[in-house]
């Protein structure tokens, strides 16, 4: 099942919201480098919802931190919406986090210090939103992400699958144009999980929000319209979703781990 | 010797937030040093015998407080180990789970201890035995003494007293974190970190009945050491109003905190502006936890306000009266015989006979050549009269007054001077002179609370009865002034009454006044001692004459208030570097667990700025709340000081308040930035 992802050029032209070309970053000294990332190009056009798959160690999660500007890459360029993000420098890096990127990650993080309401309302106060504006945007996507009675909990007071709507919902509150998930489902049960996927699907088709989302377990990546495949560093295949229904795509995703050779076993 | 380097290695590893300890450490090293090295500065010093004397009493209430300070250091110590130890609960767990024993983490920890105290001491030492050096310039500075040659001074005792001090202090330590090891489970070590605190709201209507409740409470202890305090006479005035400030500076801590945040909640536009949820969040959830520990800091720093300034004050305040109330060299002053007098049958005939003669005559008789050793001679008569007391005085407004001040004796004998005799000693210090008609009297008085018993019954116009004959007041007030030199304003009313008044009458005292002819220092010196040679070893052996001269005064009143600016220096800059020190502290360890929170802000995208001020404001709430409501305190604490210090005057007032200021801004302004800087570096990414 050799898929080259150059075969997705000729579909329809529409403009990459991401565009990474030829990333690679290394680390460690000279006697002893790895390559974290090894050659990596890839484009994520707008509205689409991208799942990055790979074992622990493969990459994936470096990919997501220099897409994120959280960690530099060692050479190559990384466009969003024709930005050169590693030019970016200082509080151009900050401002480009808040008005550009919204994250989720595996351990919510949350401030436990603040109510679910505070914690989404502290992304639009940093960017000045008017008190008013705040409000009404907040009840606006606790309906749509089916928070509004956990509004005024704290991060203690909530079972992970509503810890991690909230987060999400911080995360796509500032209307970003990419929002980077780093395995959000990692600390659910298959529950919440399913619910938080389904919750992250209408963000991704009633909403717009384009999703880049790392993860290592299959059933997870199914939910994504394209999966892409990483192993040490390089970009192994990828498989997209067209009119499959999400069973089928989990069948072929499966495939492709057993493919790569039985590293992602664990993920079933 | 594996332990040895891993905790050698884990100093290194932990500076960062070892800094503020170890310059705590430092400090107060230093600082015990310095105070304890004093006598041996002075050995160097040109002072007289009396300075001498204030000098060795000085050095020994300072080693009696010295064991006071280090108490307090030795609970800073323990509290700030605990807090560093804290932090560390998961190394600790990582060494568990790796299999190194209990023993070994204790001994690891005795190392660690024995390293940061061994460089404290010595760095501490180093500093101190520098500073000490600047402070022979402020001791001879204070004690008014000349520097014989400036010598590079170590004392060894002082050095001796502080390692044994501090080795007891670190002794303590290390037992305390041995038990705390011994004591401690693996799975709580490994997830202490991972701890969240439940966050409560306090109930606002709860919050506004105690902060009520406990403002007025507050206000009402300042009531009592202020406008409701006319004299001191039971231990209850002092204590229950301390007590009731105590209580109620923790409540109106506990309930203000739950009533800001509930305020700035509300305003929507403040609350959601840019990390002021978040700064907000911090404060407020902590604040919950931190309320004892802020009592304590802002009592501790209402204290070192209130004992700086008052000392300060009282040292600006003597150094300014010597000048003014000590104008001329010597005053003598002698009992004449009376019958009614202190005289008795146990009085030895030579002073009787003594008493018979004059002042002149008497110092004459005890070998002193009042012609060779004085100039600007002045001799006066005093008189008293049975039938002038201050009941007497006081007229109709007696019932008042005794109401008021229950514990003076209304029937003493007013002193009562002729306006010819004041005049010739007001001429000679330079004070204003007076002239009388032959029906009026005056009040000369200098002593605050009796000017203001006595300008009730002037203003009231009192007349007073001087054999049979009426005499009525010129002035509704006391006019400021006083007849005998002394270090404090304690004249408490003379009478002045034209000269046909006491005609005839049989002086009650004789009072003389003079200059020495000796211009030197060393002269002055000379001639002081021979006087009080000659005339104090002769009281009533020879004769009932009482001398008081310049230099003793002097010399009383620098080293009275040099010793008092001392133990003022050292207990405040103890109590504020305390204060200060605990509240950097616990900052600190909230900054290193905030760092996860701070790297959350900066994934959402604020800036640096924005997140260096949310910082910034955080810790100046932090540091900033105790220290208001410690000065609104003084403010009252130091209007009651005044009052008790009152013979003392209130001119230095000022000057020491704005001295206090500075150590203020200084040391705990010092504290503060370096809280700052250190907890700015450990959210700094990487």
């Amino acid at each position: 099942m050799d898929i080259n992802y150059n075969e997705f050029e000729g579909r329809e032209i529409m403009e990459p919201i991401l565009k990474i070309q030829n990333i690679e970053k290394y680390y460690g000294s000279r006697s002893s480098l790895t390559k974290a990332l090894d050659g990596i190009s890839m484009d994520v056009n707008a509205g689409e919802y991208v799942a990055i798959m790979g074992a622990s160690g493969s990459g994936k999660t470096t990919l997501l931190n220099v897409i994120s500007t959280i960690d530099r890459v060692t050479s190559g360029h990384i466009y969003v919406a024709d930005k050169d993000i590693t030019k970016l420098k200082g509080n151009e890096l900050n401002r480009f986090r808040r008005e550009e990127l919204g994250f989720i990650f595996q351990d919510f993080n949350l401030l436990d210090t603040l109510t679910a309401y505070e914690n989404i309302a502290l992304a639009l106060s940093i960017q000045n939103v008017s008190p008013k504006e705040i409000d009404e945007r907040i009840k606006k996507v606790a309906k749509e992400l089916s928070i509004k009675d956990i509004l005024s909990k704290y991060p203690y007071q909530m079972s992970g699958g509503q810890k991690q709507r909230v987060a999400s919902a911080r995360a796509i509150i500032t209307n970003p144009k990419l929002v980077l998930a780093d395995e959000p489902t990692g600390a659910l049960d298959s529950k919440s999980s399913k619910m938080l996927l389904e919750r992250f699907n209408y963000l991704n088709k009633e909403l717009g929000a384009t999703i880049l989302m790392v993860t290592h377990d299959a059933f997870t990546a199914s939910y994504a319209s394209r999966v892409i495949f990483i192993k040490d560093g390089k970009i192994f295949s990828e498989i997209e979703r067209g009119d499959d229904d999400r069973k089928e795509f989990f069948n072929k995703i499966i495939d492709v781990v057993t493919l790569l050779g039985g590293d992602l076993n664990d993920a079933l | 010797m594996m332990l040895f380097k891993l905790s050698l290695k884990n100093i290194k590893k932990s500076f960062k937030d070892y800094t503020i300890y170890f310059f705590t450490l430092v400090l107060g090293v230093a600082i015990f040093y310095v105070f304890n090295a004093i006598d041996s500065q002075t050995i160097y010093m040109d002072v007289t015998s009396n300075m001498a004397e204030i000098i060795k009493l000085m050095t020994s209430m300072l080693s009696g407080v010295s064991v006071f300070v280090s108490f307090v250091l030795g609970f800073l110590i323990i509290y700030a180990n605990r807090f560093l130890i804290k932090r560390r609960n998961k190394e600790f767990g990582v060494y568990l789970t790796l299999g190194m024993s209990k023993k070994k983490i204790s001994l690891l920890l005795f190392f660690e201890t024995l390293f940061v105290g061994l460089i404290s001491l010595v760095v501490g030492l180093g500093v101190g035995v520098m500073l000490s050096q600047a402070m022979s310039l402020l001791v001879a500075n204070l004690f008014e003494a000349n520097m014989t040659d400036f010598a590079f001074v170590f004392s060894t005792s002082a050095c001796e007293k502080t390692l044994l001090y501090f080795g007891i202090m670190y002794l303590l330590v290390m037992i305390f974190n041995t038990i705390n090891i011994s004591k401690c489970k693996l799975i709580e070590l490994l997830q202490s970190n991972k701890k969240t605190e439940k966050i409560r709201l306090k109930n606002p209507v709860l919050c506004t009945i105690i902060f009520i409740l406990s403002t007025f409470t507050l206000g009402t202890a300042y009531y009592l050491v202020t406008g409701g305090i006319d004299h001191l006479d039971n231990a209850n005035k002092i204590f229950i109003p301390i007590a009731m400030g105590i209580i109620s500076t923790f409540f109106i801590f506990w309930s203000l905190s739950g009533l800001l945040l509930k305020a700035c909640m509300s305003i929507k536009g403040l609350y959601y502006k840019g990390l002021n949820s978040f700064t907000l969040r911090q404060i407020s959830s902590k604040i919950n936890t931190t309320v004892f520990s802020m009592t304590v800091i802002c009592l501790m720093l209402f204290v070192t306000v209130c004992v700086l300034s008052s000392a300060l004050s009282i040292k600006n305040a003597m150094t300014a009266n010597i000048r003014e109330l000590a104008p001329v060299d010597v005053s003598f002053s002698k009992y004449l015989y009376h019958e009614n007098s202190v005289f008795d049958v146990n009085t030895p005939q030579a002073v009787l006979d003594d008493a018979k003669v004059s002042l002149k005559e008497t110092l004459k008789n005890h070998g002193i050549d009042i012609n060779e050793t004085f100039k600007d001679v002045v001799e006066i008569p005093v008189y008293r009269i049975e039938e002038l007391t201050m009941r007497a005085t006081l007229g109709e407004q007696l019932d008042e007054i005794s109401k008021k001040f229950k514990y003076l004796n209304y029937d003493n004998e007013e002193t009562i001077i002729t306006v010819s005799d004041y005049n010739k000693i007001a001429k000679l210090y330079g004070n204003e002179t007076y002239s009388l008609n032959d029906d009026e009297y005056m009040i000369i008085a200098d002593f605050d609370s009796m000017v203001e018993i006595r300008n009730m019954a002037l203003n009231e116009g009192v007349s007073i009865t001087i054999n049979d004959k009426t005499y009525h007041p010129k002035y509704t007030e006391c006019k400021d002034g006083f007849v005998e030199i002394s270090s404090n304003h304690i004249n408490d009313g003379i009478f002045i009454v034209p000269d046909h008044a006491v005609e005839g009458q049989i002086p009650f005292h004789e009072l003389m006044v003079a200059n020495f002819k000796e211009t030197s220092r060393e002269g002055k010196n000379r001639v002081n001692d021979m006087i009080n040679k000659k005339i104090n070893s002769a009281w009533n052996e020879t004769t009932l004459t009482s001398v008081n001269t310049k230099i003793e005064i002097t010399d009383a009143s620098v080293g009275l208030g040099g010793l008092v600016t001392f133990i003022g220096l050292y207990l405040g800059i103890i109590f504020l570097i305390s204060s200060a020190a605990i509240l950097a502290l616990k900052e600190l360890s909230e900054s290193t667990d905030n760092k996860e929170r701070f790297q959350m802000l900066r994934r959402l995208g604020a800036d640096e700025k924005m997140i260096h001020k949310a910082l910034f404001s955080q810790i100046a709430i932090f540091f900033m709340a105790p220290l208001i409501l410690a000065i609104i305190h003084s403010i009252f604490g130091i209007k009651f000081c005044i009052f008790i210090l009152e013979t003392f005057g209130r001119k230095g007032l000022l000057s020491s308040i704005i001295m206090t200021s500075i150590f203020l801004v200084l040391i705990y302004g010092g504290y503060f930035i370096l809280t700052y800087i250190c907890s700015k570096n450990i959210i700094e990414e990487n």
